[in-house]
């Protein structure tokens, strides 16, 4: 029996839960923008599609593909690139202090390994007596429980710190606003608000450099003419149609037809929309913009009994062991899970009275065919919704923390 | 209220055959009537859409595409076939879609990789299912809670379990043994290259429902949906019957969560929205919303009319996106239609023209449409 694959997860799995419970919830429904687990960009969330898109954006972001991080790389999740710096000699502090961490989810593989490292690095931190315990709010996908948590930690909270994971760029502005206003420190991580009240806002390059990595890797292996389908999970979320923004203006340039198709990160709609399309011609590429679900994508060519596409996925190990099993020609861009390790770090520097980046921007690179197998190795063992470049190598409780999820 | 249900030689028919005829015509207009219900147009709109399909994709006349098609709509048409067995008696599940996510995630959690864990694995979800149907149906019948209420709170309850245990991300697939079961067939057919499993089940399914309704009790649940006083009155145990009806949508749903993790895999977000295209299935396939009124095998049928809808949609180029709204559009406009349309074909009442003192022995004279 070979390896099983198993999980077609989903980078993305919150969409899909929301879903389920927007079947029936009293809550209201808040916009999409939580669906993804794992974005960075930080522009408005805006509600047109076309202002999803951002010349200007793009180009940063092309840009910081090749730029040089300031940083050991080894230590990626300290790694950034130079620009303005917060001052922090006014958190400066002694003893340990506590932080408060107003969660977006946990609702998606990706957010699930990135906080069991963020869990993990605590406790390095705890040992090391910078921070005394650190206050957790799950906001489950939800807006609204999340301006509460944020408000509950501000009242009541005696927090030190704030660490905040937005659900939604809009609606969470407010919300962190006033806990910037209380003048402790405030550290925002992977989705971005429409304010710079904060200490520091770390994330990855963002979503048009993932765009442009996967529809430049399928470009370059694909003919003019070919036939993409472009797997997305669902529209509105701004990071997610950066993505889909910039491959699509890549596969236009190459002459590449892409089709795109909304997923909800369903496995059965995966795979019955990848089989209407083989169904209806010939299939040369399959892009997504989250790796959630992309086992089901290959098995519709596999039922099909036609060759494997030209793909790209994600880091996640499910995508990482399909690939290997079939030999396909693929790349797994990376939505650089480590910096769930960041904001601890970022807060001990700040406790120190060191300056943090104000604009915190870690490298983003895609896994490629030849450091496949190094990262299947150094991974052995992890389920299938773990992240390859999940960063917490040398932290306490590696493996089994991850593993025993 | 009856209508062209027995063969003339069921027994009833034989003694009811002076007084009432147990078809208004032969076997041509009986099948001319039966089209013009909504029940029975179901099934010239699925052959209308299929052949539009092919019309705009020639690969789907190819009979393995087809067989393949039929293969993957399998779990929703089952689904369907389970909803309908509620809805004619009168009620709703909204809990399928949640009860298909329970069983995809007890699938990966319990069976995980071991081949040896597969039919222990299959027997707890057979269990776990019937026992979802049995509180949702001793609710709704006993503790008199709206089924609509019932089985909003068992879909809640349920994925609350499910965000709970798997935090709403996937874990892992089940062994592929399990999988080939929604994954794999037959292979080697001619013509067909491949009978999947997925049809087969659905073939067994589809004939028991068919069968189940001609049995008394599919007679009674239909009348359940139609005239609950006066089955009451009858003494019949209206609770039971609408119970069983409620453990047999949960089974369906299960059987539906069986084959799709075969298909797609373990994911918590599988099944869902399946509550509504059921209903929406159901009701496309003429089966009245409020119960008494239609047949099983229509539901199957507007199972296959929606993907077929959906199907075609693609093929034209029109985003998935507006998928609810056709949906949405479909309930209201086969609600709307169904509604003129039954009344329609109604037999007149003056064929059993005197009430007959003595009651026909079976209920198959009552108020049944059959299936067919």
């Amino acid at each position: 029996m070979r390896i099983t694959h198993r999980a077609v997860k989903g980078a993305l799995a919150t969409a899909a839960t929301v879903v389920l419970l927007a079947g029936c919830s009293t809550d209201s429904i808040e916009e999409p923008t939580e669906a993804s687990g794992d974005d960075a960009a930080q522009e408005a969330g805006s509600e047109e599609q076309s202002e999803f898109f951002s010349a200007e954006d793009l180009a940063t972001q092309d840009e910081q593909r090749s730029a040089t991080f300031e940083g050991d790389e080894a230590t990626p999740w300290l790694q950034y690139l130079d620009g303005e710096m917060t001052d922090t000699s006014q958190y400066a502090a002694n003893g340990a202090q506590k932080a408060c961490f107003a969660n977006a989810s946990i609702s998606n593989p990706w957010r699930q390994t990135g906080f069991i490292t963020m869990q993990q690095q605590l406790e390095v931190l705890v040992d090391e007596g910078v921070i005394s315990e650190m206050e957790v709010r799950d906001a489950q996908d939800t807006d609204e429980t999340q301006i509460a948590d944020i408000d509950y930690f501000i009242d009541e909270g005696n927090c030190d710190a704030f660490v905040i994971s937005p659900n939604s760029t809009a609606a969470m502005t407010p919300a962190v606003e006033r806990a910037c206003e209380t003048g402790k420190p405030v550290v925002v991580f992977d989705r971005g608000v429409e304010t710079d009240c904060a200490t520091t806002f770390i994330h990855p390059i963002g979503g048009y450099a993932w765009g442009l990595d996967t529809a430049e890797f399928l470009s370059e292996n694909l003919e003019e003419g070919d036939r993409v389908i472009a797997l997305r999970i669902l529209p509105g979320v701004d990071v997610l149609e950066t993505r889909w923004a910039a491959a699509e203006q890549v596969f236009s340039e190459n002459g590449i037809e892409a089709e795109d198709f909304f997923t909800e990160a369903d496995p059965t709609r995966i795979k019955q929309i990848v089989t209407d399309a083989i169904n209806s011609g010939e299939v040369d590429g399959i892009w997504m913009d989250a790796g959630d679900g992309a086992v089901a994508a290959v098995e519709a060519f596999e039922d099909a009994g036609v060759d494997y596409p030209v793909m790209t996925g994600e880091d996640e190990m499910s995508f990482l062991r399909k690939w290997e099993e079939t030999g396909m020609t693929a790349l797994a861009p990376v939505y650089s899970n480590f910096q769930w390790r960041t904001p601890l770090l970022a807060l001990e520097r700040i406790f120190a009275g060191e300056e943090v980046p104000k604009e915190w921007v870690l490298p983003q690179t895609p896994i490629t065919e030849d450091e496949r197998a190094g990262f299947l190795e150094a991974n052995e063992g992890m389920p299938d919704g773990h992240y390859a470049k999940f960063g917490g190598e040398d932290l306490p409780g590696f493996p089994d923390a991850w593993m025993d999820r | 209220m009856s209508a062209p249900a027995t063969t003339p030689t069921g027994e009833g028919a034989r003694r009811a055959t002076p007084t009432v005829p147990a078809h208004s015509g032969g076997l041509g207009r009986r099948i001319s009537v039966g089209l013009v219900t909504p029940g029975g147009a179901v099934f010239v709109l699925v052959a209308l859409l299929l052949v539009a399909i092919m019309l705009t994709n020639p690969n789907f006349t190819d009979p393995g595409a087809l067989i393949r098609f039929v293969g993957r709509t399998a779990p929703i048409a089952i689904a369907a076939m389970g909803q309908f067995y509620v809805i004619v008696s009168g009620e709703f599940d909204l809990s399928m879609a949640a009860v298909i996510a329970t069983q995809v995630v007890i699938a990966g959690n319990v069976i995980g990789l071991e081949d040896s864990r597969i039919l222990p694995g299959l027997v707890l979800m057979l269990v776990v299912g019937a026992a979802i149907g049995l509180v949702n149906g001793l609710a709704t019948t006993l503790l008199r809670v709206p089924s609509f209420i019932v089985t909003l709170g068992m879909m809640l309850a349920l994925t609350g379990l499910v965000r709970y245990v798997t935090g709403g991300a996937a874990t892992g697939n089940p062994t592929e043994t399990f999988r080939d079961i929604g994954r794999s067939g037959i292979e080697g057919i001619p013509v067909l290259e491949i009978l999947p499993w997925s049809v087969v089940v659905l073939a067994v399914v589809a004939a028991a429902s068919a069968w189940l309704m001609r049995r008394p009790f599919g007679r009674t649940l239909v009348a359940a949906g139609d005239n609950p006083d006066a089955l009451a009155h009858a003494g019949a145990s209206l609770w039971w019957v609408k119970t069983r009806a409620f453990v047999l949508s949960s089974l369906s749903a299960t059987l539906a969560g069986i084959l799709l993790v075969g298909y797609a895999g373990v994911h918590p977000s599988v099944g869902a929205g399946y509550e509504f295209t059921a209903i929406t299935a159901v009701v496309l396939g003429g089966v009245v919303l409020g119960g008494g009124r239609g047949w099983v095998l229509s539901a199957a049928a507007g199972a296959f009319a929606l993907e077929l809808l959906f199907l075609l949609l693609t093929a034209l180029g029109v985003e998935a996106t507006w998928r609810d709204t056709v949906q949405g559009l479909i309930i209201i406009a086969a609600v709307a239609l169904a509604a003129r349309t039954w009344s329609g074909v109604r037999r007149p009442r003056a064929a059993p023209s005197e009430p007959t003192p003595e009651p026909t022995p079976e209920p198959t004279q009552s108020t049944t449409e059959g299936d067919r």
